[in-house]
């Protein structure tokens, strides 16, 4: 039997497109999380409100300064075993809820950013324009200024979520089982004479998922681009 | 006061429906505002009547766009009071909103919304701050988008008008509003003089209708034509305040003579 016959058999007993699921699905949902956050994080700090926009500002700052790995350690060791903040009586499931808690909130700090860069792309005499029909700030931000923002920073906001794509492996040290770098991890100690084929096959899988979100961003943005 | 009979069918939809309504629509008192050092309003007192067309003009830096910007609270003043329909402009905030709902606004550079369509720019303000149903709204924006000439624009986006539609259309994105008073920003200075005309055209007969105004602008002959008073602005002040035919034949002030001289020998 050649090398490569014999990995096959060797990683068949690793559940691989599980743990490529367990990451796709930690990213939709801290994605969705991201942008929610990061949406109304950048509201506050447009807003006329000058609390707002420094609880903001500090919010913003704060995870996007904190190494991620600081973040999901802390999401563990401090929320969920000093804390105790429990969602069920599974931990597993805790551990899982946690991690997609804190891969939200700090790419949400780079979706607040993005968001930010793109608000700065829609000219300030739109906001004049909707303020002199009588719309509140609210409405401004939700009808005129945020819909041309979200389509003047689709590219940004596809490279924090390709990130968090890949980041989500960092979701291991926050205790989530069964992802993709808790089970190459395993594959590697178990299997060392594999090393090269074992990093290539994750490899091999991020890049087939990454690759479709680039050009989907790529096609988005240009298509969304508000003719001015 | 104007004192145009209004015959023409339009009048009707424009004029508030409010029953009591004073002669005076806008009034700034003692107004004083600053661009850090720089003292570009200086002691401004104003009132504009109801129906009245009234046309600042002025050399650049003169005040006159900031003047016309803080009757809608788009620049907040320093001191001063400003009353529209007889109440004082409040702070930023819901109240704001209201008033300026009833005060139109056309921007030199039109501002319309990027990302929507001739009609849904028209409509947004009934729909959104008036709560006027959808199709209520739209239809009304069609009648307006057909008196300013552009209704077969409707689906487009305003990237795809020429400068003068695109004014056109934010004039009757204003005046879907049914606004008690019109401001006019340097309305026709961002587009090419082909398109200029048809613009004045719309801004004359809104001001034949009845319409209050407040026009900011450079062209000579619209102020002769509709303006019912002209004031000249220099250096954040009223320098003079006449009729159009007093002030073009027979400025008082230096300063306006040499402003007349120097425009009108083209």
């Amino acid at each position: 039997m050649n090398l490569f016959s014999r990995y096959i058999e060797f990683i068949a007993d690793y559940n691989i497109f599980h743990a490529f699921w367990v990451n796709i699905t930690l990213t939709l949902f801290s994605g969705a999380l991201a942008l929610v956050l990061g949406t109304i994080a950048v509201v506050m700090r447009i807003s006329p409100i000058a609390s707002l926009r420094g609880a903001s500002t500090f919010y913003v700052n704060v995870f996007r300064d904190i190494p991620l790995t600081v973040v999901m350690v802390v999401m563990f060791s401090v929320v969920w075993v000093q804390l105790q903040v429990s969602f069920s009586s599974d931990m597993s499931r805790d551990f899982y809820i946690l991690a997609i808690i804190g891969l939200g909130m700090y790419h949400s700090s780079f979706i607040a950013e993005s968001l930010r860069s793109g608000i700065n792309t829609v000219p300030l005499g739109q906001a004049e324009a909707a303020r002199s029909i009588g719309l509140t700030f609210m409405q401004s931000a939700r009808i005129v200024i945020l819909p041309q923002a979200f389509r003047g920073s689709i590219a940004p906001i596809g490279n924090t979520i390709i990130a968090l794509i890949k980041n989500t492996t960092v979701a291991s040290v926050a205790a989530v089982a069964n992802e993709t770098s808790g089970v190459m991890a395993a594959a590697l100690e178990f299997g060392p004479q594999f090393n090269f084929l074992i990093f290539f096959t994750f490899a091999l899988g991020y890049v087939i998922i990454v690759i479709p979100v680039g050009l989907l961003t790529t096609w988005l943005s240009r298509t969304l681009a508000v003719m001015r | 006061m104007s004192g145009i009979e209004t015959s023409d069918k339009g009048a009707s939809d424009i004029e508030p429906s409010n029953e009591e309504l004073s002669d005076v629509v806008a009034e700034l008192r003692h107004v004083e505002k600053y661009f850090g050092s720089l003292h570009v309003l200086k002691d401004i007192n104003l009132t504009v009547g109801r129906g009245e067309v009234l046309v600042v003009i002025g050399p650049s830096g003169s005040g006159k766009s900031t003047l016309c910007r803080t009757i809608n609270r788009l620049e907040p003043i320093d001191s001063g009071e400003i009353l529209v329909e007889g109440k004082l402009l409040p702070q930023e905030g819901k109240e704001l909103a209201r008033l300026r709902a009833d005060v139109g606004m056309v921007f030199q550079s039109f501002n319309l919304f990027a990302h929507k369509t001739i009609l849904d720019n028209v409509a947004l303000g009934p729909r959104k701050a008036r709560k006027i149903p959808r199709a209520e709204a739209e239809a009304e924006a069609l009648e307006l988008l057909d008196r300013v000439g552009i209704k077969d624009q409707a689906n487009k986006l305003p990237a795809q008008l020429s400068g003068g539609q695109q004014q056109r259309a934010a004039i009757a994105r204003a005046l879907a509003m049914h606004p008690a008073l019109m401001l006019f920003d340097e309305p026709t200075s961002a587009l090419d003089p082909e398109m200029i005309t048809e613009v004045l055209d719309v801004m004359v007969s809104l001001a034949t209708q009845g319409m209050t105004m407040v026009v900011v602008t450079h062209e000579m002959g619209f102020a002769r034509k509709a303006a019912d008073r002209v004031i000249f602005m220099s250096d954040g002040e009223i320098l003079e305040e006449a009729t159009p035919e007093v002030f073009f034949t027979a400025p008082t002030t230096d300063r306006a003579k040499d402003f007349l001289a120097k425009i009108l020998q083209h």
